[in-house]
C-alpha cells in the first residue's frame, strides 16, 4: 500500500523536476501527460503533490530535511512560522529557500518586508541546480554521512544487528520532492524575473502612526494580499476558468519594530492584539485560497512567552532557530559540526486527528558549502587518537591529587 | 467518538446528562482532538449542536469528523447542526469592503473591549431554534454548544473577563435553561508556577472556567518529556455537585492520538512500553 502510493508520487513529481529544464517547450507535453494520470484537479499544479497521510497539498520549501521534518512539505493554505536566530541569518535563507522553490515551480510569489525592500531579498535567491534528478542525490548522499560511513560499510556486524536500518543523520525522505540550491551562487536574472511576484514595502504603502487597536500596517498588508489573492485567481471559491497556481506568500521580520509593533520594544505592548489578529485574517486568507506562507518573526526580542505561545498557535507549523553564533555554544566540540539548533515548536493539525509528529527532537542546522541542512543532533565521533589520549591524561589528573602518580602505572 | 474515552467517562450517545458544562483545557500540549470527539458524540446521540469554530476551517472539521463516521454537511442540511466558520466571518470585519452581507456574530472583531453579546446572541438563537418542530423537520435533542478554543478570543483582543462572562451567561442559557451541554476549549502554554502579569489573560480564564465547568479534561504533555508512542496525559476531573458533597473525583490516563480515534490507557501501560 505504501509503496504504490511512493511510486505515485514519484511519478508525480517527474514531470514537475523536469519543468526546471526547459520551462517553455516541455510544459504542454508534461502537463497532458501529467492530468490522464491523475483526475484530481489540485494535483496538476507542478511543483505540489498530495501528502501520503491525509491527502493534504503539499509544496516544498526547498530545503529537503524541512520538508521531511513537516511532514513531507508545507500543506497548502497553512503558514510556516519560523522564529529567528539572533541575527537572521538562517531564518533569512529558509524564507529565500522557499521563494526560490517558488520560482523554479513557478508559482507566484507575495513578497513583503518592512526593514529593505523585497527586491533584496529576491536578488539574493540561492542558484537551483537543475541537473538531471538522480545526480545531485548521489552527489550528496556520501557528503551528509562522512567519512565514518565508509568504514562501517566494511566494518562487520553482529547478525543480530543487520537487519535494523542504517542510522543517518541527515533527514531526507524516500521520494524526491522539491529541487537542489546552491546558496553560494545567485539565481540568475532570467530565471528569477520569469516568475510572477508581487511586493509589498511597508515604506510605501503606509506610515505606521495609528493608535488604533488594530496597525495600519498589518491591515494594508492584509489587504493587499487578499487583493492578489482575489485578482489573480487564487481564490479557492473563484470559478475555475484558467489553470490553477500557488501562492508563496513571505513575510519578513513580523512583529519588528519596522512595523510599526511594539511587541519588541515593550514588557507591556500597546499592540498587544495586532500581530495575533493579523495572524488570524492571515490564516482565514490563506484556507480559503491556494496560497501557502512563511513568516519570520524575531522571538528572541518578544519577551512576553504566553504572547508568543498564542503567536505560535495561530500558525500552523512552527519552527525556531538558535544560531551558535555569537553564544558560548560556537565553541563548545559537542556543536562543532553544526552551526545551531533547530525547534519544532509545533507541527500541524489539519484535515485529519493525529498529527504526524517528529521522531526527534534533538535536531541541528548546519550551512555546507552550497546546501542548508538539518539533522539529528548526534555527538561527533571522537576519531583523533591524540584528542583522546589527551583527554584521559586530563581526566585522571583531574580525579585527585593522589591520581599524579598514574602515569607511571602500567597496565 | 472515541469509545474508550465514553466508557472512561461512563456516557454513551444513547443518553446525555443534562445541565453538564464540560470543560477541555491543555497546557503546552493539544487537546483539539477532544473536541472532535465531543462533535461526533453528540450528532450521534441526536442533539441539536451549535459549534463555534474559531480556529479551523470548515473543510477540516468536516474531514476529520468523516473519519469518525459522521457527516457534517448532512448534519447541517437536516438542521441539527448550526456551524459558525470564525475564519470566514472574520475576514469581512477584518478587510472592510463594500457589500458587507456578514452576519453579526464576529463583530466583537470591529471593536474587541465591547465584549461578546453578537456572539451570545448567535448562540442562543441558534440553540433555542430546536425547540421549533418545524414541518417535515426532524425533532432534535437538548441543545449543545461546542466551543472550539476560546482563547483565541483573547488574542483577538477580548478580554478575559468579557470571555467568562460569555461563558456563564451560555451556561445559563443552554445548560441551565434548556437542560443541555456545553463544551469548551481552552489553551494556555505558560508553565503552571509562572505568575506573570503577561500570564494573567489565559491563565485567569482557565481558572474561571475550571471553576464554572461540571467536568474538566485536562491534557498536558508527558512531564518526562516528549515519547512518539505515547502523546501526553489527559486528567480528568469531576465535581459533584449533587449526591455525595462536595467531592471531587481525579483520573489520570495517558493516551495516543491515533488516524481515527484515541486510545487511553492507565499510566506506564502503554503498549510500546509493556
Amino acid at each position: 500500500m505504501c509503496n504504490n502510493i511512493d511510486v505515485i508520487i514519484s511519478n508525480m513529481a517527474a514531470p514537475v523536476s523536469g519543468m526546471g529544464e526547459a520551462p517553455a517547450e516541455r510544459l504542454p507535453i508534461n502537463s497532458t501527460s501529467f492530468q490522464k494520470k491523475t483526475r484530481s484537479k489540485l494535483v496538476s499544479i507542478p511543483g505540489t503533490r498530495p501528502s501520503v497521510q491525509n491527502g493534504q497539498l503539499l509544496v516544498s520549501t526547498g530545503v529537503t530535511s524541512l520538508d521531511y521534518l513537516l511532514g513531507g512539505g508545507l500543506a497548502v493554505g497553512t503558514v510556516l512560522l519560523i522564529e529567528e536566530d539572533r541575527y537572521d541569518s538562517y531564518s533569512r535563507m529558509i524564507l529565500k529557500y522557499f521563494l526560490a522553490e517558488g520560482v523554479v515551480c513557478r508559482h507566484e510569489l507575495f513578497v513583503a518586508t518592512a526593514q529593505d525592500n523585497p527586491d533584496d531579498i529576491l536578488q539574493e535567491l540561492p542558484a537551483p541546480i537543475l541537473d538531471d534528478v538522480a545526480v545531485p542525490k548521489a552527489v550528496e548522499q556520501p557528503r551528509l554521512t562522512g567519512e565514518p560511513q565508509d568504514s562501517l560499510d566494511a566494518m562487520k556486524i553482529a547478525w543480530r544487528y543487520q537487519h535494523l536500518p542504517k542510522v543517518q543523520s541527515a533527514l531526507a525522505s524516500s521520494s524526491r520532492f522539491g529541487h537542489y540550491y546552491d546558496v553560494s551562487k545567485t539565481m540568475e536574472a532570467e530565471i528569477r524575473q520569469a516568475a510572477k511576484c508581487h511586493r509589498f514595502c511597508l515604506p510605501d504603502h503606509v506610515t505606521p502612526s495609528s493608535t488604533a487597536h488594530r496597525l495600519e500596517s498589518y491591515s494594508a498588508l492584509l489587504k493587499s494580499l487578499q487583493e492578489v489573492i482575489h485578482r489573480e485567481g487564487f481564490d479557492l471559491a473563484a470559478p475555475m476558468s484558467k489553470s490553477r497556481n500557488i501562492l508563496r506568500v513571505g513575510l519578513h521580520s513580523l512583529g519588528s519594530a519596522l512595523w510599526g509593533d511594539d511587541l519588541c520594544c515593550h514588557d507591556k505592548p500597546r499592540h498587544r492584539h495586532a500581530l495575533t489578529t493579523f495572524l488570524y485574517g492571515l490564516r482565514a486568507l490563506l484556507r480559503s485560497s491556494l496560497s501557502v506562507a512563511v513568516v519570520t518573526l524575531p522571538s528572541h526580542l518578544i519577551q512576553d512567552r504566553a504572547l508568543m505561545g498564542s503567536i505560535t498557535r495561530l500558525c500552523d507549523n512552527a519552527i525556531a532557530l538558535e544560531s551558535f553564533k555569537g553564544s558560548e555554544r560556537e565553541t563548545n566540540p559537542l556543536y562543532k559540526d553544526y552551526h545551531g539548533l533547530l525547534y519544532v515548536r509545533q507541527v500541524p493539525h489539519l484535515n485529519c486527528l493525529a498529527s504526524q509528529l517528529p521522531d526527534h527532537k534533538d535536531l541541528a542546522f548546519k550551512l555546507k558549502r552550497k546546501q542548508f541542512s538539518i539533522e539529528r543532533l548526534h555527538l561527533p565521533p571522537d576519531l583523533s587518537e591524540t584528542v583522546s589520549r589527551v583527554s584521559r591524561g586530563e581526566l585522571a589528573s583531574a580525579c585527585g591529587p593522589s591520581a599524579s602518580g598514574t602515569k607511571n602505572l602500567d597496565f | 467518538m472515541f469509545t474508550e474515552l465514553n466508557s472512561i467517562l461512563s456516557s454513551s450517545p444513547d443518553s446525555v446528562t443534562p445541565g453538564e458544562f464540560i470543560l477541555v483545557s491543555d497546557r503546552q500540549s493539544d487537546a483539539s482532538f477532544l473536541i472532535h470527539h465531543f462533535l461526533s458524540f453528540y450528532l450521534r446521540s441526536r442533539c441539536k449542536v451549535v459549534f463555534l469554530g474559531l480556529v479551523q476551517s470548515f473543510r477540516h472539521y468536516s474531514a476529520v469528523s468523516q473519519r469518525l463516521g459522521v457527516s457534517l454537511t448532512q448534519a447541517k442540511e437536516k438542521g441539527q447542526l448550526v456551524f459558525m466558520e470564525g475564519l470566514k466571518e472574520s475576514l469581512s470585519v477584518l478587510i472592510p469592503q463594500a457589500d458587507n452581507t456578514e452576519s453579526q456574530a464576529m463583530n466583537f472583531l470591529r471593536d474587541p473591549p465591547v465584549g461578546l453579546r453578537s456572539l451570545y446572541e448567535f448562540v442562543r438563537s441558534g440553540a433555542v431554534g430546536s425547540g421549533r418542530a418545524e414541518d417535515g423537520a426532524e425533532e432534535w435533542g437538548p441543545p449543545v454548544l461546542l466551543v472550539d478554543d476560546v482563547s483565541v478570543l483573547l488574542s483577538l483582543g477580548v478580554d478575559a473577563g468579557a470571555v467568562l462572562d460569555f461563558s456563564h451567561y451560555c451556561r445559563a442559557a443552554v445548560c441551565s435553561q434548556m437542560k443541555g451541554n456545553m463544551v469548551m476549549l481552552v489553551r494556555c502554554n505558560g508553565e503552571e508556577e509562572e505568575e506573570e502579569d503577561g500570564e494573567e489573560g489565559a491563565e485567569a480564564l482557565l481558572k474561571g472556567l475550571t471553576h464554572q465547568c461540571s467536568l474538566n479534561l485536562h491534557v498536558q504533555g508527558l512531564p518526562t518529556g516528549y515519547c512518539k508512542d505515547i502523546h501526553g496525559q489527559v486528567e480528568v476531573c469531576w465535581k459533584r455537585r449533587q449526591g455525595d458533597g462536595p467531592h471531587t473525583q481525579r483520573n489520570l490516563f495517558q493516551y495516543k492520538v491515533h488516524d481515527k480515534g484515541a486510545s487511553f490507557f492507565p499510566r506506564g501501560t502503554s503498549s510500546a512500553v509493556l
